[in-house]
C-alpha cells in the first residue's frame, strides 16, 4: 500500500491555534506523525532583558491566555522566593481562589472544544453557556475575563468583598447543577463513547516514561498533580488527585470533566477558610543575585518557571517549561496506527495549547 | 437579479475566518465566545468557516512573526474578492506587549491590509461584535465598487 502524506494544519477547523502535523497514512491508518512548531513563537522569555521584573508580570500572563492566572502565580511565587517576600494568607487564599476559576473556565473550554472535535455541536454550545458564568464571575471581581491580572509581586490586587463571596458561591452551585446535568452525555452517550472509548491509548508506562503531564499523566492511573506539594494555600485544603486507569480519549476527558467539579469544590473550601489580613507587602529593592524554581498545577499539566536574578531590576533568564511541551512525545506516540478520522480527537484529547509552548 | 441577490446576500450574511497569528489565546477564545449562547451571532447570519475559499472577512488575533508572516499572507491571497480584514486585540493592532521580541513582525497591517481595528487585550466579545459591523459597513462598500 502507498503512503499518502496530509498536511495537517497549520490552518485548521478543529485546531484554533496552529500547530503542524505531517501525518503519513496508509490507507485511512495513520503511520507516522510529524511535528513542526513555531507558528506561534514570539521570544517572550528574552523580554527580561527590557523589561523589569514587575513589568515581567504582564507579559508572563500573556504566556497564555487560557492558564494567564496561574503563569502570573508561578512567576510571583518565583520573585519572592528569591527576595524572601512573605505573601499574607489571605493573598494566597484568593490566589487560590482565582486559580481555580481559571482551571474551570479553561476546562469547560476543552470540553466544549472536545466535543466539537468529535462534531457533537449541541455539547459544546452547553459547556460554554455554563462558561460564560466563571467569565462573569472574573469580570465582576477582577475587571477582565480571561486575562484577570490580579497578581502583583507580593499579593493580590483585588479583593473579595463578602457579599461578592455569596454571590460566587451561588453563581457556583447555579453552575454546579448545569454541569452535572452534562454529566451523563459527556461520560456515559452512546456517540461519545464511540469516538473516545480505545481511542489514543497511552498506558501507565509509556505516560510516566515520555514524561506526560497533567490530566494526559492521570488519565493514564499516575497520580501526580502539583497541588498536593501544597504551594500557596493549597497546603490548607483538602485535595486528592483525580486519576482514571483507561489511558484512552475518554479517560482524558472524565479526568477533566471530574476536575471541573474538584475546582467548584476547592473555590468553596477557600472561601470558607479565607482568612483576613493585608492583600500584599510592600515590596522594595531588586531582585538578588540567585536562582530559583516554581512549579505550579495549571490545567493542562506542571507548570515549571525558572528565574536567574542579578541584582539589578531585570533579570538575567527566565525559562518557562508548559505542559503541552511535555504532551507532544505521548501525543506522537498516541497517532501511530489511529485512523484519519480521529486525529483531530487525540490531538485534542491533551489539551493542546500552543502558544504556551513557543511562547 | 441574480447578482443583486448575491451583492445583498454577501453583506448580509458574512462568513469569516478566524486565523491565530501567534496570538496568546486570550482574543481566540473571546472570537469563538462570540459564536456560543450568549452573544451568538449566528443569529445575525455570521457563520465561522475554517477554509479561507468560503469566506468574506478573516478575523486575525495576534502578533505577525516571521514564521506564520507567509501563512497569513497565503490565507488572505486565497480569499475571494471583495474582503475585509479586522485585527483583534493590541497584538493584531500594533504588536502589543511582545513588540519589543526578537521574533515579532508587529501588527496584522505589515503584511496584510487592515480594514477595522478592535483594541483591547483581550478584546471584549462585545468589541469584537462592534468591529465585525463596522467591517461590514466597509465590506458593503467594497460589493459596490466590484460592480
Amino acid at each position: 500500500m502507498a503512503i499518502t502524506v496530509i498536511p495537517f494544519g497549520p490552518q485548521h477547523p478543529v485546531l484554533p491555534e496552529p500547530i503542524h502535523l505531517t501525518l503519513k497514512v496508509e490507507d485511512e491508518i495513520v503511520k507516522e506523525a510529524i511535528p513542526a512548531l513555531g507558528y506561534v513563537h514570539r521570544g517572550l522569555e528574552r523580554l527580561v532583558e527590557i523589561r523589569d521584573y514587575h513589568q515581567m508580570i504582564t507579559v508572563c500572563e500573556r504566556v497564555c491566555g487560557i492558564c494567564s492566572m496561574i503563569h502570573g502565580t508561578c512567576y510571583s511565587q518565583c520573585i519572592e522566593e528569591l527576595m524572601d517576600i512573605e505573601v499574607t494568607d489571605r493573598a494566597k487564599m484568593l490566589r487560590v481562589i482565582w486559580s481555580e476559576l481559571h482551571r474551570m473556565h479553561s476546562h469547560l473550554l476543552w470540553l466544549g472544544l472536545f466535543a466539537d472535535a468529535f462534531g457533537f455541536e449541541a455539547l459544546f454550545m452547553q459547556f460554554w453557556k455554563v462558561r460564560e458564568r466563571i467569565m462573569d464571575i472574573n469580570e465582576a471581581t477582577a475587571g477582565s475575563r480571561v486575562i484577570v491580572s490580579v497578581n502583583i509581586i507580593g499579593g493580590v490586587r483585588a479583593d473579595l468583598s463578602p457579599e461578592q463571596l455569596r454571590w460566587i458561591l451561588s453563581e457556583l452551585d447555579i453552575a454546579e447543577k448545569e454541569i452535572k446535568d452534562m454529566q451523563n452525555t459527556i461520560m456515559n452517550d452512546y456517540t461519545v463513547k464511540t469516538r473516545t472509548c480505545g481511542i489514543g491509548v497511552l498506558s501507565y508506562d509509556q505516560a510516566y516514561e515520555l514524561g506526560a503531564a497533567g490530566p494526559t499523566l492521570r488519565g493514564s492511573g499516575v497520580a501526580s498533580d502539583m497541588r498536593m506539594n501544597g504551594y500557596g494555600a493549597y497546603g490548607e485544603l483538602d485535595i486528592e488527585p483525580i486519576i482514571e486507569t483507561a489511558g484512552d480519549c475518554w479517560a482524558r476527558c472524565t479526568v477533566r470533566f471530574r476536575e471541573v467539579l474538584q475546582s467548584i469544590d476547592l473555590v468553596r473550601q477557600a472561601i470558607s477558610k479565607l482568612p483576613e489580613g493585608e492583600l500584599a507587602v510592600k515590596v522594595k529593592g531588586n531582585p538578588p543575585e540567585g536562582e530559583v524554581y516554581a512549579r505550579v498545577e495549571q490545567p493542562r499539566g506542571e507548570c515549571v518557571y525558572y528565574i536567574k536574578g542579578n541584582g539589578t531590576k531585570n533579570l538575567d533568564r527566565l525559562r518557562i517549561r508548559t505542559p503541552t511541551f511535555a504532551n507532544i512525545p505521548p501525543l506522537l506516540t498516541m497517532l501511530p496506527e489511529c485512523e484519519l478520522a480521529d486525529v483531530p480527537v487525540i490531538v485534542l484529547s491533551i489539551d493542546p495549547c500552543i502558544s504556551c509552548t513557543e511562547r | 437579479m441574480f447578482g443583486s441577490f448575491i451583492k445583498k446576500s454577501r453583506a448580509k450574511s458574512p462568513w469569516i475566518m478566524h486565523f491565530d497569528c501567534g496570538s496568546c489565546n486570550g482574543c481566540d477564545i473571546e472570537v469563538l465566545a462570540c459564536l456560543t449562547p450568549l452573544y451568538d451571532v449566528e443569529r445575525f447570519g455570521i457563520i465561522n468557516v475554517g477554509n479561507p475559499k468560503h469566506a468574506d472577512v478573516l478575523l486575525v488575533t495576534g502578533t505577525v512573526n516571521h514564521r506564520n508572516k507567509k501563512v497569513l499572507k497565503n490565507l488572505y491571497d486565497q480569499m475571494p474578492e471583495p474582503k475585509a480584514v479586522i485585527a483583534i486585540g493590541a497584538c493584531g493592532n500594533t504588536g502589543g506587549v511582545f513588540r519589543e521580541a526578537y521574533n515579532v513582525v508587529g501588527g496584522v497591517d505589515k503584511i496584510i491590509p487592515v480594514d477595522v481595528y478592535v483594541p483591547g487585550c483581550p478584546a471584549k466579545p462585545e468589541a469584537i461584535i462592534d468591529g465585525v459591523v463596522l467591517g461590514l459597513a466597509k465590506f458593503a462598500q467594497k460589493v459596490e465598487e466590484a460592480e
